[in-house]
């Protein structure tokens, strides 16, 4: 009775949810700030370092930029609707077990499929030994580390976006207008050109966008080939050349170039989505393909697999394992481990953080339903587009702006030199991983916080539970797995890395990725072998999420 | 009635506007306390608004808000929903997925003992006889029990006033009736002031002891159920409860002349003035006539009778309830009979002409 009365005195003023958008728009600062940091550059004119630039090696970076961007997006788009294509309208040996099997090469970060293939058909390599014992000369043989080298690479490990966002569009809409096309009169090659494809086109741009985010944030595939691109560029002028002010222009560059490819997304994900998520079509009638046209067809499809994905891995655990077997196997796991743990606890860290802020995020979004909360939640999204060298340095310049302070204002006040506190520090490492990383764990709590239904939380309002314990007891255990989907992307996303971690590492925090970048360096291919294979597992997990809800929304018909 | 004078919940000019759209326009409206008032209206008409107004899901722009005569909105003063003293009880359910149903209904209960929660969670089982359901998930339990426990954990933290947001749209037809009157007893039995949203016209008829109809932002009529079907103050209230007809009428120093005949019916208006008379299917009778005016264009068959559509010749059309041992076809040719056994409600400008027997825009419930 007591407790009742004391409820019927406190009477609150009009409710204030303005707490949920300044967290909101702290979040969305932070994660903004690299981004304006670099785009600021843009501002600044700097004609000196740009003739410098121009006179140097700019021209280069800009054009094998543009080319891979052209050779990547064409061979990707060819590659994942293609595939996507065969395996949805025809039937022919093995097709069930390619529908799924053609994302595993999502699997094989680029730089590693990159390395392999190095190891493998560069003129010191197995392939062209073989050709020179058979004809005499390989000199006719393309060189991998090329133009064309890295386009080939690029398209075989990101195709599977093309694939995986056209195969549902085929899946979803297509497949019962196909048929009126085809009753219409149209052949069934007239149909796919003048209807399906059409209908299709948002996820197919969709799917070419993140493969341009993907090519132009690689930094390993691009230096191990030999093809340096503006991210590469960066650090080749940031390490090389040691010239900060010319590595933060041509990051500005770089991340128009970014904004772009966000532009070709942001102009078509929002069609794509919906595409997705209409009624579930019923499945076209698939043609069998029987004879030589069948064999064609498997074999089309296992040749894409085997060279993207299960000859690579297979030449990784034969390495790995002759690794172990020959030399001292203590040593080699000593500074396995040592390399893993950084990366578990880097990958770890950074997967909370972004777990947490996505929550944050995502949670004010949806209780505060204000425009500014919304917008900040969409800003705070953009890293996921910006290269990671743009990032990286975005970062590292206010980061090392704060150390020289305080170290300037501790000397002048105390005498002491507290030392690299920030840019010393993991801070700033996980500060940017935060940033690339957090709309993917922002993506996966939304979705599974938007299916908790509106009522259930008004519900608990009027049972007398405030807005935190409405967090804690229904929000929190109902979206646990989106959590926790969101944080597994992260880890595996920032275990792959490599310019953030290449940039801002501090001593004694190399990572498998960075492992792997030493190693390469040094054609150590073996000992490339297990780091590399290490991440293709873990990425495997990922992969398989991704499978599993690919498919089984599709099986049902 | 069982109803005391104590008002349990009091609109005063409440208006809710979202942009340009004005969902709730100036709506004063007072509920007794342990009263079951029905808002009923099509979709999109403002109920639930209404209704979110009064949990505090949601905030009115103008007017305030009392329950048992604490202000709870308006004023400067604004309650939030967890500290309002209302249970809510959801077409959807809303049952927190998560938690047993003994966990659910214990929700709205935590700064409760331990041993005063448990008591009170079977309590509550047991009022809608689930207590053997208590450990099991939501997903485990059929529709109506989830309604059920929905109304268990609305009521276990004693809320001052229960409010019901369609809560039988999502039941199939037979389990509706038998929840209906389930909850209807059970609510009787505990007292409670009840604000119940709904589109059904007939689930408003059947369980209201008072109906509120609701149009555009606007009530149309508060009555009993009783008032608002038989002398609707509003040309929308009349057809919200269905086949609604209107026939022409003059009235005469004598009653009423309709095209279907005289009515000894007299009107509060002066001789000559033209009125619309609301004939519903009961107030008529069929009979088959070689020469007579009318025919039968539809017929629909309901079971226990048919519901005849007949064309006037004046080119209007009336609708006609008769038992189902007359079936006449369609094209039949037919003579209207208008016999009523009580006065009709005549109309002018779309709103009712009180006939002297009774106030039909009355707002205040007659105790």
């Amino acid at each position: 009775m007591l407790i009742r009365q004391k409820q019927l005195a406190t009477s609150w003023s009009f409710p204030s949810l303005d707490r949920w958008s300044i967290i909101a728009l702290l979040i969305a600062g932070l994660a903004l700030l690299p981004i304006a940091i670099i785009l600021r550059m843009l501002l600044l004119p700097a004609p000196d370092v740009w003739q410098h630039l121009w006179a140097t090696r700019l021209a280069e970076f800009l054009t094998n930029t543009v080319i891979l961007l052209v050779g990547v997006g064409t061979g990707t788009v060819l590659l994942g609707t293609g595939l996507a294509w065969l395996v949805t309208a025809y039937r022919f040996p093995g097709q069930r077990l390619f529908d799924w099997a053609l994302m595993l090469p999502m699997a094989v970060p680029s730089y590693v499929l990159a390395f392999v293939f190095m190891a493998t058909f560069d003129y010191t390599g197995p392939v062209q030994k073989t050709l020179r014992d058979w004809f005499g000369s390989s000199e006719w043989f393309p060189s991998i580390r090329s133009g064309g080298g890295a386009v080939f690479v690029m398209s075989l490990t990101l195709y599977p976006y093309v694939y995986l966002l056209t195969r549902a569009a085929f899946h979803e809409h297509a497949l019962g207008t196909f048929e009126v096309a085809r009753t219409l009169g149209a052949t069934r090659l007239q149909a796919f050109f003048r209807v399906v494809l059409p209908m299709a086109r948002p996820s197919l741009v969709a799917g070419l966008s993140l493969v341009l985010m993907e090519a132009l944030t690689d930094v390993g595939t691009v230096r191990f080939l030999n093809f340096p691109t503006l991210s590469d560029g960066i650090f080749r002028i940031w390490h090389g050349m040691m010239d900060r002010d010319a590595a933060l222009q041509s990051a500005a560059v770089l991340l128009l170039f970014a904004f772009a490819a966000l532009l070709l997304e942001r102009l078509t994900r929002g069609r794509a989505r919906y595409v997705q998520e209409g009624s579930r079509g019923h499945g076209l009638v698939q043609v069998p393909l029987t004879g030589w046209r069948g064999l064609m067809a498997t074999l089309v499809c296992l040749f894409v697999l085997s060279i993207a994905f299960l000859l690579p891995v297979s030449q990784l655990i034969l390495w790995s394992l002759y690794e172990l077997q020959q030399r001292m196997p203590e040593g080699l796991l000593a500074v396995y481990w040592r390399h893993a743990r950084a990366t578990l606890m880097l990958a770890g860290i950074g997967a909370a953080i972004s777990v947490l802020a996505a929550v944050l995020l995502a949670y004010g979004v949806h209780l505060s339903r204000s425009p500014i909360t919304r917008l900040a939640a969409r800003g705070a999204m953009l890293g996921y587009a910006i290269p990671g060298a743009v990032i990286g340095l975005g970062v590292l310049i206010p980061l090392a702006w704060l150390d020289h302070t305080l170290n300037d204002l501790t000397y002048q006040w105390w005498g002491v030199l507290p030392g690299l506190i920030f840019t010393g520090s993991i801070t700033g490492l996980i500060y940017a991983y935060v940033v690339r990383f957090m709309a993917v764990a922002y993506s996966s709590v939304e979705a599974s916080l938007e299916k908790v239904s509106p009522s259930i939380e008004a519900a608990a309002r009027t049972l007398g539970a405030s807005p935190v314990r409405v967090l804690f007891r229904i929000h929190l255990p109902l979206i646990r797995t989106g959590m926790l989907t969101g944080a597994v992307l992260v880890f595996v996303d920032v275990m792959k890395e490599l310019p953030i971690t290449l940039l801002l590492r501090p001593f004694g925090y190399d990572t498998l990725a960075l492992w792997i970048w030493q190693n390469v360096a040094e054609s150590l291919w073996g000992e490339a072998a297990l780091p590399a294979l290490t991440i293709v597992v873990t990425d495997l997990l990922v992969v398989g999420i991704l499978i599993r809800s690919a498919t089984l929304r599709f099986r049902a018909h | 009635m069982l109803c005391s004078t104590e008002p349990g919940l009091q609109l005063h000019h409440v208006t809710r506007r979202y942009g340009s759209i004005v969902a709730v326009n100036d709506i004063s409206l007072e509920v007794s306390q342990g009263e079951f008032l029905v808002i009923v209206g099509p979709s999109g008409c403002g109920k639930t608004t209404l209704l979110r107004l009064v949990a505090g899901l949601d905030v009115q722009d103008e007017g305030s808000i009392r329950i048992q005569n604490r202000i709870v909105s308006g004023n400067g003063i604004f309650v939030p929903p967890e500290k309002r003293r209302v249970g809510l009880v959801f077409q959807d359910y809303a049952l927190f997925p998560h938690m047993t149903i003994a966990k659910n209904v214990a929700f709205g209960l935590h700064r409760w003992s331990k041993a005063d929660v448990r008591q009170r969670v079977y309590e509550m089982l047991d009022m809608v006889q689930l207590a053997h359901l208590a450990d099991r998930y939501p997903h485990e339990l059929s529709g109506g029990e989830r309604q059920r426990v929905a109304l268990a954990r609305a009521l276990a933290p004693r809320p001052d006033i229960l409010l019901l947001d369609e809560p039988f749209s999502n039941l199939d037809a037979g389990l509706r009736t038998t929840m209906r009157e389930h909850i209807q007893r059970l609510l009787k039995g505990i007292n409670i002031t009840t604000f119940f949203v709904t589109h059904d016209q007939e689930e408003a008829l059947l369980l209201g002891d008072r109906v509120a109809v609701m149009n555009q932002g606007q009530i149309e009529q508060v009555g009993t159920p009783e008032q608002v079907f038989h002398q609707p103050a509003t040309y929308f209230v009349a057809e919200f409860f269905g086949y609604t007809a209107f026939i022409s009428g003059h009235v005469t120093s004598a009653g009423l002349e309709s095209e279907l005949g005289f009515l000894p019916q007299r009107l509060s208006l002066s001789s000559g003035s033209e009125v619309n008379i609301l004939v519903r299917p009961d107030d008529l009778i069929v009979h088959p006539d070689e020469e007579g005016t009318a025919y039968i264009a539809r017929v629909g068959f309901q079971g226990m009778h048919c519901m005849y559509q007949v064309v006037l010749p004046s080119g209007r059309t009336i609708y006609s309830l008769m038992p189902h041992t007359y079936v006449y076809a369609p094209g039949t040719r037919v003579r209207v009979e208008l016999r009523p056994g009580h006065d009709l409600v005549c109309f002018m400008n779309e709103r009712a002409i009180s006939t002297g027997v009774s106030q039909v825009t009355d707002h205040h419930f007659a105790h």
